[in-house]
């Protein structure tokens, strides 16, 4: 038998997604569309928290969103009640969206007509991490009742993240979160990640992350109008 | 959970550059880190189902692990780390989001029998 030869092959194992994923990105840049991924356990508040934003974003800009779930449409139909036009994805068994899912939905869109896309991934803290969407700020979720430790138990997704959002802070006394210590354990994993915390029950919170996706929406804009000028010049 | 995805990208990965080197694959050798959220004993299962029925029945996974690096600006110095301590300079305690390595999922090589 002969021997087996060595060939180095380098490449990342998910090649295929990230390819799509920055075509997609240059898609969402050549649009001026600032993309937000949404990333958590299930049960964080993530559709709730997308019902607050949308409605408060969308008599100044044009929202939509994209949700991910394994069934139902169940989420869709909440988060259309804001008028924003919203597109379910389910993924059957998949636990996580990926970059193909995400160009499938948005098949037909007018993106050029877009501010701002949200993409609200499967609730689980572990699988999305790995697929890049072609977002371009990954927010992740972590609620009061869920432990101070998460982003301990779960560094990878926190770490892949650009910002962080505390939710339900309304009850955090209730279920006696400490937030300073499920602040502290964030920074851990990903220092000088910017946190908000908010409540999309009581809307306490929601007037500073809101003013972000403003300011963020507003950069992402002008960075597309950059990127426009440099090709032609 | 997300291995049996993984796997089977890996294989499709594999199967188009064995296409372009020529030969049949008997082993993938790939390199993992500890931030790349893919559990090695999950992938090596998933990697059994995901070759099942392709040309790559019966190769092999060589998982290399490689550790977590930080880069601390202060000691301007890369340093592993591990365990809860994962993102603080071991040497001054800074804490340091600067990775430069461990968030690999990479196949690296293949062997190749003709």
């Amino acid at each position: 038998m002969s021997t087996p030869r060595l060939v180095e092959v380098r490449q990342n194992i998910l090649k295929k997604n990230d390819v799509q994923a920055r075509a997609l990105r240059e898609r969402f840049r050549d649009a001026g569309v600032a993309v937000i991924s949404l990333v958590s356990s299930p049960g964080a508040g993530k559709t709730a928290f997308l019902e607050r934003t949308l409605a408060g974003l969308r008599h100044t800009h044009e929202v939509a969103a994209l949700v991910g779930d394994l069934a139902t449409a169940n989420d869709a139909l909440r988060l259309a009640r804001s008028g924003a036009r919203v597109q379910q994805i389910t993924t059957g068994t998949v636990c996580h969206l990926d970059a193909e899912m995400v160009e499938r939905a948005l098949d037909g869109w007018p993106l050029d007509e877009l501010d701002l896309l949200f993409i609200e991934n499967v609730g689980n803290l572990v699988c999305p991490a790995a697929y890049d969407l072609g977002e371009t700020l990954r927010l992740v979720l972590v609620s009061v009742t869920e432990g101070e430790d998460k982003p301990l138990k779960y560094p990878t997704i926190f770490n892949s993240a650009d910002v962080a959002l505390m939710t339900k802070v309304d009850i955090a006394d209730v279920v006696e979160c400490d937030r300073a210590a499920l602040t502290a354990n964030i920074l851990n994993v990903r220092p000088g990640m910017e946190i908000f915390e908010v409540s999309s029950k009581t809307g306490a919170g929601m007037d500073d992350w809101l003013q972000f996706v403003v300011s963020f929406t507003a950069r992402s804009r002008d960075a597309a109008r950059e990127h426009a000028n440099s090709d032609q010049s | 959970m997300h291995e049996l995805s993984i796997a089977i990208s890996l294989v499709e990965a594999a199967e188009e550059e064995a296409g372009r080197h020529g030969g049949v694959v008997s082993a993938i050798h790939v390199k993992i880190g500890p931030l790349s959220g893919v559990v090695k004993s999950a992938l090596a299962s998933a990697f059994q189902l995901a070759v099942e029925g392709t040309t790559m029945e019966g190769a092999r996974l060589v998982v290399a692990d490689v550790p977590l690096v930080i880069h601390c600006a202060i000691c301007a110095r890369d340093h592993e780390v591990s365990g809860d301590t994962w993102f603080v300079c071991p040497g001054c305690g800074t804490p340091s989001a600067d990775v430069v390595c461990g968030k690999e999922m990479e196949m690296t090589a293949l062997e190749l029998e003709s």
